[in-house]
């Protein structure tokens, strides 16, 4: 793991598996997240900031990239055509954005009931319920809820477009580093990916380390990626003038 | 491709049937058990749609849940359309082109400087559509009913490396598809005004709406 200088963190927590997060990084900074155990999953929402109605952009991010997944030096668009974060560093070289989260009906038909009752604070609760709770948070509704970035799961897809999981892609100590171009705020869940096949509900806790980085360069590796992302970086520098 | 299916409805029987031309909107309830067919009048034009649930627009068409629960990247025959909630809106039960698009999703003003040039901010786009059409359907809507829509008609494929492309159009004129509404549904589509993409062939062209009841 690439090791972050101890005077530019900002901030340090752990998502303990199954449960959700949320916070805004400013402008310049960068949020890491990290598989502590292996085998784990981070579902992430992305957002402006300053107006939440601009926001993350499954199809915008893949046809602008020419992409089907993220991976180093990537970006992750809004709907406006804006860099909202770049991928600065990544020990995957896939980060599925196709696959979604799981629901409670899943949940039910797959490890049969777990409710808090029982098993207080193990119980079951599906990606897109811990999601949309922690929108709320912000105000935002089940509408608000978009398309999703897995990070850490892989899944092959054949000619035909058929998915499979891949296990074991991301062993312990997997990271990936958000570097946040525009002000955003990142709503992430660290909850079972949906096509993981594992006859076990899994919960794997997910670390979050803010930090101080330096603004992208003029030869930035993200920038520099496609002139369309040089385009993209352009238009968030230029709503911040 | 997947596989192909003709439709045995007629078009003399339909209750509705109208003609969406390029860069304009067609927004209409189509009642469960309902078919609705949408007809590449001239070939590999894109017709971008949006579904919402007739009865609570809250709850809309969903990409990444209609391609999970069918373990595949493409829209095809056999097709469940998810919403927000994972429930199934409509299901794609005629099939005359093999592959449909959800994961390009629509052209806008603002993705269009990213893709191409600065400058392409001055030209139609579907979100454009999409938006004016929010605006004139009122009822509380606004742009964040605007999701990742499917492009009807569209060929997107995608690589096990990780890479997509826009591909030539495999459906040509007379394609069509057809889907039964599994909810009280409301249809909306952007038909594509892309002069920058060579899919359509620079050429934006009409789609046609169909709809038949229950009694088909």
């Amino acid at each position: 793991m690439k090791p972050i200088p101890e005077e530019k963190i900002l901030y340090e927590t752990v998502v303990s598996g199954g449960w959700n997060f949320s916070r805004i990084v400013r402008r310049g900074r960068t949020l890491r997240i990290t598989d502590l155990e292996g085998g784990g999953n981070a579902s992430a929402l992305f957002y402006n900031a300053d107006n939440y109605a601009e926001r993350y952009n499954m199809g915008d991010t893949m046809k602008i990239q020419h992409i089907s997944s993220l991976f180093k030096n990537a970006c992750i668009y809004s709907d406006m055509g804006r860099v909202l974060m770049s991928i600065t560093d990544s020990t995957s070289d896939w980060h599925d954005v196709i696959c979604g989260v799981t629901y409670r009906e899943d949940l039910l038909q797959r490890f049969g009931t777990k409710t808090y009752q029982d098993a207080h604070n193990g119980f079951y609760r599906s990606g897109f319920d811990s999601l949309t709770v922690e929108l709320a948070k912000y105000g935002m509704t089940k509408r608000d809820f978009t398309n999703v970035v897995n990070f850490f799961a892989k899944t092959d897809i054949d000619a035909d477009g058929n998915m499979t999981f891949v296990a074991d892609a991301s062993p312990a100590g997997s990271y990936v580093d958000l570097r946040a171009e525009m002000d955003t705020l990142v709503i992430l869940d660290a909850g079972m990916h949906p096509l993981n096949p594992s006859s076990e509900y899994v919960a794997k806790p997910v670390g979050i380390t803010l930090y101080e980085s330096e603004p992208a360069a003029a030869d930035d590796p993200c920038r520099m990626l496609c002139p369309e992302n040089q385009r993209g970086f352009e238009n968030s520098e230029t709503y911040y003038l | 491709m997947s596989e192909l299916k003709e439709s045995t409805l007629v078009e003399e029987n339909a209750r509705l049937s109208e003609t969406v031309p390029a860069g304009e909107y067609w927004m209409k309830e189509v009642k469960k058990g309902e078919i609705l067919r949408i007809t590449d009048l001239e070939g590999n034009q894109a017709a971008d749609t949006l579904f919402f649930n007739a009865n609570n627009t809250e709850e809309r068409y969903h990409a990444n849940n209609t391609l999970r629960m069918q373990n595949n990247v493409y829209i095809k025959l056999g097709t469940e359309i998810r919403s927000n909630e994972n429930n199934v809106m409509m299901k794609v039960v005629a099939d005359t082109c093999g592959r449909h698009d959800t994961l390009g999703s629509a052209c806008s003003c603002e993705s269009n400087t990213s893709r191409y040039a600065h400058e392409k901010r001055y030209m139609h786009s579907c979100r454009d559509t999409f938006l004016q059409g929010i605006l004139d359907w009122g009822q509380g809507m606004d742009k964040r009913d605007q999701v990742c829509n499917i492009n009807f008609f569209m060929n997107v494929p995608v690589d096990p490396e990780g890479g997509s492309k826009f591909s030539d159009g495999i459906s040509g004129a007379g394609k069509y598809v057809e889907m039964e509404a599994m909810m009280d549904t409301v249809v909306f589509v952007s038909n594509c005004p892309q002069l920058n993409n060579p899919c359509n062939g620079y050429d934006p062209t009409p789609v046609q709406m169909t709809i038949w009841d229950n009694g088909n």
